[in-house]
């Protein structure tokens, strides 16, 4: 297997993009990636995305994209795991040239999000629930996600004010990320007075819907290492792992076993524990996710991640900062495109090129994307040589 | 010199407030009121319609220009709420006024800019020399679905404008129009209730529209925003209005007399008409004001008044916006408002 490196990464700025159709996205992404990397060759192309026929009426994306980037004749292929599409869009394209089947490999996630009313976008999200255990009955993800909040703070006393601490740690690092949906910080009181969703979880527990994509392009460390634009910044470990996809299912409602495997797998494959790494990009699609997911992670014990984030553990400066970026919760999460985007949050940070978020000193860092209410994860550690 | 010469509006006295709307849908009156800045809106009571509305309104109107409705060369009323289909409002409004049958009379319908419309053609026809006074009405009995968040907005009411040539207690400096296909709001043909568009009808649609109409009268009067002593946007509610008038440079004094929305809802077509009147209510001599409307569809007429001496003298001939608004109100629960506005099904 052959060593794979990052070498282009192309954001755009997240919103609510009017103007912008499906096809603008990723061409814009796509450029960005292509000048940032000094090269736009592409030998085989990537894209995950969650659903654009529904959000869209737009399918047959291994077509549209490479067409309107300028590659046709290229290979595509389109990939989806729910919100993991862009982690997979990722991972695919690193077995692709790991395996030395495809030299420069490019994956791009996306997701055009408002086409769509209020009700059409929910009920597109919620087809990533069990459509006969879950989604038929009539519950949609922030219900899913508040049963989860409720068995966490009745299981381990986990409080509003510590989930509502999340997403004021994310939006203080979202405040310095220029590319953010919601560049701006709110308050735990804000958090706390938020309209609320479905209880405990409030509208700032809640990501956003949003516009959005993300590229970046892999090669082999040796191509990389030619190119010498940035230092070499490597893929050394991927994980991937999937759980029953309804949570009425799993062995135990607050074990996220798929994200547990991702993890494991992505750090044993780099050869690593994660006293190793240095910060993460995670899957704070709601606030009890991102304490969920830091307990996977093995950062705390199981039951410690509210607390553990009360006591600034994953805050900017803190000890294990998690979403420098501002996560889902202030970045945006455009579904598709919030796997490649965490990836290219990392390459930024790892090269040290992070602005007013740079984290000191960074050169291990771990993404975690998951889909559903954990269904499946795709884990990525990524290394600055 | 050719302008407003007389103005009136009409409110209908029963409200219902955002706690009672969302009490019954389980929605949170706080964030609600807080987010969209809206309290309580004007119900049309089960005898009145956009027709009666705009008769009330026009005689208002009369009293304060003090001129002879068979003199009125032009009729136009706007509404998203004709109550036919196919059958003018205007012929209604213009046999009861007695300005029939010497009057070109029209029914315009542009979401919520048909009051304005109907205001800038009658400018228009009375400059040109065509006729002698015109009249312009903007009248809504407007829906929203229930349940929606245009329920709590959706309200009743309506602004008349006289043009003239003689007695104008507001002259016209400049007009403008903003227009663009975009479809933020709509109702099609049989369909009770609108949709729109969610979060596309602010930037945009509203913001987008309001800021092109003007940034462009702006600068064909080499106006800016701190000429004008008061301006008046659309209010679909408490909240656009006000944000959009802080990006482009005004101020809270500027807009304290014309928004309304907070306490009257959005009554659609005459929402900035309405503002209008409330600001010539208030407004001394020789003052600037700067009035935008916006429909969805999308477009924005802007005008620039200027008022003259004469507006004191007619003001108090009739009722004040802030007193329809202010006096005489009764406050309605869900159920009778839902019989009010014909939510309820039954035999015929």
């Amino acid at each position: 297997m052959r060593n794979v490196a990052i070498v282009g990464i192309g954001m755009i700025k997240f919103g609510e993009l009017w103007t912008k159709s499906l096809r603008d996205l990723c061409v814009e992404a796509a450029q960005n990636c292509f000048t940032d990397a000094g090269t736009n060759r592409v030998d085989s192309l990537t894209i995950g995305c969650m659903s654009s026929g529904l959000f869209n009426g737009q399918e047959h994306l291994a077509s549209m994209v490479p067409d309107y980037l300028g590659l046709k004749h290229v290979p595509a292929t389109r990939v989806e795991s729910a919100c993991a599409s862009g982690g997979l869009a990722v991972r695919s394209a690193f077995i692709e040239v790991a395996s030395g089947f495809t030299d420069f490999a490019l994956a791009i996630g996306v997701e055009k999000m408002t086409d769509v009313s209020v009700n059409d976008a929910t009920f597109a999200l919620a087809s990533a629930a069990d459509q006969d255990f879950e989604a038929f009955h009539g519950i949609t993800f922030p219900g899913l996600y508040a049963m989860l909040a409720r068995a966490h703070m009745d299981r381990f006393g986990t409080t509003r004010e510590q989930l509502a601490q999340v997403a004021v740690k994310n939006h203080a690092n979202g405040a310095l990320n220029p590319n953010a949906q919601f560049p701006f910080p709110v308050t735990l009181e804000t958090v706390m007075n938020s309209t609320m969703i479905a209880d405990p979880l409030r509208l700032l527990d809640c990501s956003p819907i949003t516009d959005g994509a993300a590229a970046v392009l892999l090669t082999t460390v040796e191509e990389a290492k030619k190119m010498k634009k940035y230092p070499v910044v490597e893929i050394t470990g991927i994980g991937m792992g999937t759980d029953t996809i309804a949570l009425s299912h799993r062995r135990d409602i607050l074990k996220l076993d798929a994200v547990d495997l991702g993890v494991q797998r992505a750090l044993k494959m780099a050869e690593k524990t994660i006293n190793n790494i240095d910060f993460a990009e995670v899957h704070d699609c709601f606030t009890i996710a991102e304490i969920m997911v830091l307990e996977s992670l093995g950062v705390v014990k199981q039951g410690q991640g509210g607390p553990a984030t009360m006591d600034g553990l994953t805050a900017l400066n803190g000890k294990f900062p998690v979403n420098p970026s501002g996560g889902l919760k202030a970045k945006g999460h455009p579904v598709g495109a919030s796997g490649v985007a965490q990836i290219c949050e990392i390459v930024e940070q790892l090269r040290n090129n992070a602005g007013k978020r740079q984290i000191a000193e960074a050169r291990t860092a771990l993404a975690q994307n998951m889909g559903g209410s954990g269904g499946s994860c795709v884990c990525h550690v990524v290394e600055r040589r | 010199m050719v302008g407003i010469i007389g103005y009136g509006t009409q409110i209908p006295r029963y409200r219902i407030k955002v706690e009672e709307i969302a009490k019954v849908w389980g929605a949170d009156p706080v964030a609600l009121k807080r987010g969209l800045n809206l309290n309580e809106k004007s119900v049309p009571a089960p005898d009145e319609d956009c027709a009666t509305l705009s008769v009330n309104a026009a005689r208002n109107a009369l009293r304060r220009a003090g001129i002879t409705p068979s003199e009125i060369g032009a009729v136009y009323v706007g509404s998203e709420s004709h109550p036919y289909a196919v059958k003018p409002t205007g012929t209604i409004v213009s046999e009861a006024l007695g300005a029939c049958p010497y009057v070109h009379t029209a029914d315009l319908e542009f979401a919520c800019k048909a009051g304005t419309e109907g205001m800038f053609i009658a400018l228009q026809l009375v400059q040109s020399g065509s006729v002698k006074y015109a009249l312009a009405i903007g009248a809504d009995t407007s829906q929203g679905a229930p349940g929606d968040a245009l329920e709590y907005s959706a309200s009743a009411g309506a602004a008349a404008y006289i043009m003239g040539k003689e007695k104008v207690i507001a002259e016209l400096i400049d007009t403008h129009a903003y227009m663009t296909d975009t479809p933020d709001f709509w109702r099609r043909e049989h369909a009770h209730y609108p949709e729109h568009g969610g979060r596309f009808t602010g930037e945009p649609a509203y913001k987008k529209h309001i800021t092109g109409a003007v940034e462009a009268i702006l600068e064909k009067t080499g106006m800016k925003p701190s000429d004008f002593q008061y301006m008046i946007f659309h209010q679909p509610n408490g909240k656009f209005p006000v944000q959009v008038a802080k990006s482009l440079g005004f101020t809270e004094p500027q807009y304290r007399y014309g928004l309304l929305t907070p306490m009257l809802g959005n009554t659609y077509s005459g929402s900035s008409p309405m503002g209008l009147a409330a600001t010539l209510d208030e407004a001394k001599e020789d003052e600037l004001i700067l009035l935008v409307s916006y429909g969805s569809g999308a477009g924005s007429d802007a005008f620039v008044f200027r008022t003259t001496e004469r507006l004191a003298e007619i003001r108090d001939l009739a009722p004040k916006v802030r007193t329809q608004l202010d006096t005489h109100k009764t406050y309605l629960q869900y159920g009778v408002y839902a019989k009010f506005r014909r939510k309820i099904r039954k035999q015929e």
